[in-house]
């Protein structure tokens, strides 16, 4: 759906070394202009610093990076085309949140007035509207964060880069925010590189993701194939719950793998369902715990079936978790069923029939 | 019942309140409170030939705020003290700004352990020192004759104003460094980025945003080192060769040689006066940078 979208930002085989550590080593990437692209990994994985790297605060040991179809290799941060909104905001401490918002603004050669403008309509449109007046240390958390987009969005940069910018935030709030972030970026169809270590948040907000692990993207896709598609055990396990059942692969040959699984007996997936291109010791299958159903009375499985023994049950009020062992398998996988009024929550020890489909297994090797 | 429970309580944390404070209280009032009002008391009564007399009047302040050789030297005395001030601070400020901003972390301590060496030695050691290297037949001067640089040995660099800021500017620059190092370490230095990020080169972000950020610290320093090199009498005696009396140097004269203790005492009162009026009047100049930052 983006395919036509020029690219925006380019990364050519980008190492960085901090001394002897390797942080990035060899990202190549393409982030297309107006998308809503989010770097997500866990700590240390690099994803901070590649952001760096686009607003010019961290030099490269080796490749390119390339904004808007030009080389940044020596344009210094403040004459890059990208605008900022920091993990802690930086919002200036000296500063009323006016002069916050026209910081940018010095060398614009419109008249003060109608700077003024500008300023009162950036913070109309973060929802600040009437705040210009008071002084940047007396904003809440989530004031704050919306002054920093207003600061950097008056800019009208071509790439607006934000570090964490919600996880100072408490869970109502952080909600929110990624919705404000969203219909902003709908409004004004600047491309958002946002980093976080949330997967919720990744899936919620992005266009497209880049996991990364250890200074490598390991996979670049959509949410909904991330998820449903995830290039390697560690992707899955990274992004919500996995369950795995070890597998082993029986033939091989045309567009189809066959797999004796765990549990699930032989199954024929199509080779889009089968990651990893090696075969080490050790296949396995994976599946998300909502692809597979318990049947209750009366129910039949649209596809397979097999039964199993509920070892372990989680009441969430909306949901109920369980975890039950499939019949031939000696680890339980979890499996998560939406709360039905009126059907009851099945006790521990209870045999169950489990309804679910090949389509939806995945198979790591 | 609960209600006379609640002011027996009330009273009771009232009283133990004012019995932890009275050490303190009674420390200020006695070594600080009694003694200034003791001066102001002095100078209002009448001297002269080692006598006092208890004759109200004001005519001690009349005599030295109209007295030109008063005038002169607290003249003097500002000059001095506004001098050291701005040369202290104007090289104390890169240095903090070094440290703080260039060393490692890990080094930071033994830097500002550094800074910290000149008082290791007495003050009346340094001063003798500069007296050792500015003087008529001092370092400077023999080293520029034996290169033959200069004929004769120089005179403005000796006994004058200039000799007296260099000395004071040096021993109270760690007193200027210490308070703008601690102002710099406070800046979230992602600061620093938004300033460039919002397209402001780094000097442009630095008086943008380091320095006013920083400003808390330099009051502070102006302070430390402008009130006490004002009243400074050691170094003007040493340095001066009794030649460049300041204010305090005065009073000294009017206190034990002249034996007029109230005419010393209205010096001493004005002198307080003129510097409250200074650091106040600074302070309100500089009123946004104070305070209200986190």
């Amino acid at each position: 759906m983006n395919a036509a979208k020029p690219t925006m930002i380019e990364f050519r085989d980008v190492h960085k070394y901090y001394g002897d550590y390797h942080a990035l080593r060899g990202i190549t990437a393409s982030i297309r202009a107006g998308e809503f692209f989010s770097l997500l990994g866990p700590s240390g994985c690099g994803k901070t610093t590649l952001l760096r790297t686009i607003a010019g605060f961290e030099g490269i040991s080796s490749g390119v990076v390339l904004l808007d179809g030009k080389d940044m290799a020596n344009v210094p941060a403040n004459k890059r085309p990208t605008n900022m909104v920091f993990q802690s905001y930086a919002i200036f401490p000296h500063l009323s949140v006016e002069e916050n918002v026209g910081f940018g603004l010095r060398r614009d050669p419109r008249s003060a007035r109608e700077k003024a403008v500008a300023v009162a309509e950036a913070l109309e449109m973060v929802g600040l509207k009437g705040y210009g007046k008071r002084a940047a240390h007396a904003l809440s958390g989530g004031q704050r964060q919306r002054v920093a987009l207003a600061r950097a969005l008056i800019l009208k940069p071509k790439v607006l880069l934000l570090d964490e910018p919600l996880s100072a935030l408490d869970k109502k709030m952080r909600e929110q925010m990624q919705m404000e972030l969203i219909r902003l970026q709908r409004q004004v169809g600047i491309t958002f590189v946002l980093v976080t270590h949330d997967q919720e948040e990744a899936l919620v907000m992005s266009d497209r993701i880049a996991v990364m692990f250890e200074g490598e993207i390991t996979q670049l896709a959509d949410p909904e194939t991330l998820y449903r598609r995830p290039n390697s055990r560690k992707v899955a396990d990274f992004i919500g719950t996995m369950n795995f059942v070890p597998a082993q692969i029986t033939s091989e040959g045309g567009d189809v793998v066959e797999v004796d699984a765990q549990g699930f007996g032989k199954v024929t997936l199509k080779t889009e369902q089968c990651m990893g291109k090696t075969t080490p010791t050790g296949a396995s299958v994976g599946f998300r715990p909502e692809t597979l159903t318990i049947l209750f009375d009366g129910q039949t499985a649209a596809d397979r079936e097999t039964m199993a023994t509920v070892t372990e049950v989680v009441y969430y009020g909306d949901m109920t978790y369980y975890d039950v062992k499939l019949d031939g398998t000696d680890q339980p996988v979890r499996i998560s069923m939406r709360n039905v009024f009126g059907r009851p929550v099945l006790d521990i020890g209870t045999r169950a029939r489990v309804a679910w489909s090949p389509g939806a297994l995945v198979l790591f090797r | 019942m609960a209600k006379a429970n609640q002011s027996g309580l009330g009273r009771s944390e009232a009283a133990s309140g004012l019995l932890l404070i009275s050490p303190t209280a009674i420390y200020a009032v006695l070594l600080l409170a009694a003694p200034l009002a003791t001066v102001v008391m002095f100078s209002l009564l009448t001297g002269g030939r080692g006598q006092i007399t208890w004759d109200f009047s004001l005519q001690n302040y009349i005599d030295v705020w109209t007295g030109p050789v008063y005038r002169a030297i607290m003249l003097r005395s500002l000059i001095v003290a506004f001098g050291v001030t701005l040369v202290t601070v104007v090289i104390a400020y890169p240095i903090a700004y070094f440290v703080s901003f260039h060393v490692e972390p890990s080094k930071k301590s033994i830097w500002l352990f550094l800074i910290t060496i000149p008082f290791w030695t007495s003050y009346l050691i340094r001063v003798f020192l500069w007296k050792v290297i500015l003087g008529y037949n001092g370092v400077v001067n023999s080293g520029l004759l034996s290169i033959g640089v200069i004929d004769e040995p120089l005179q403005w660099i000796n006994y004058n104003v200039g000799a007296l800021i260099v000395t004071l500017a040096h021993a109270y620059a760690p007193f200027a460094i210490l308070p703008i190092f601690v102002s710099l370490e406070k800046i979230d230095r992602s600061l620093l980025e938004a300033g460039q990020d919002l397209g402001e080169s780094r000097l442009r972000t630095f008086w943008r945003v380091t320095l006013p950020l920083s400003m808390a610290g330099v009051i502070a320093a102006v302070l430390i080192v402008f009130i006490p090199t004002i009243g400074d009498y050691v170094t003007p005696d040493l340095i001066g060769g009794g030649k460049l009396p300041m204010i305090a140097n005065m009073m000294e004269v009017q206190m034990l040689k002249v034996n007029n203790k109230p005419l010393g005492s209205a010096i001493a009162v004005s002198a307080m006066f003129i510097v409250a009026i200074i650091a106040v009047g600074f302070v309100l100049l500089n009123r946004r940078f104070i305070g209200g930052q986190k």
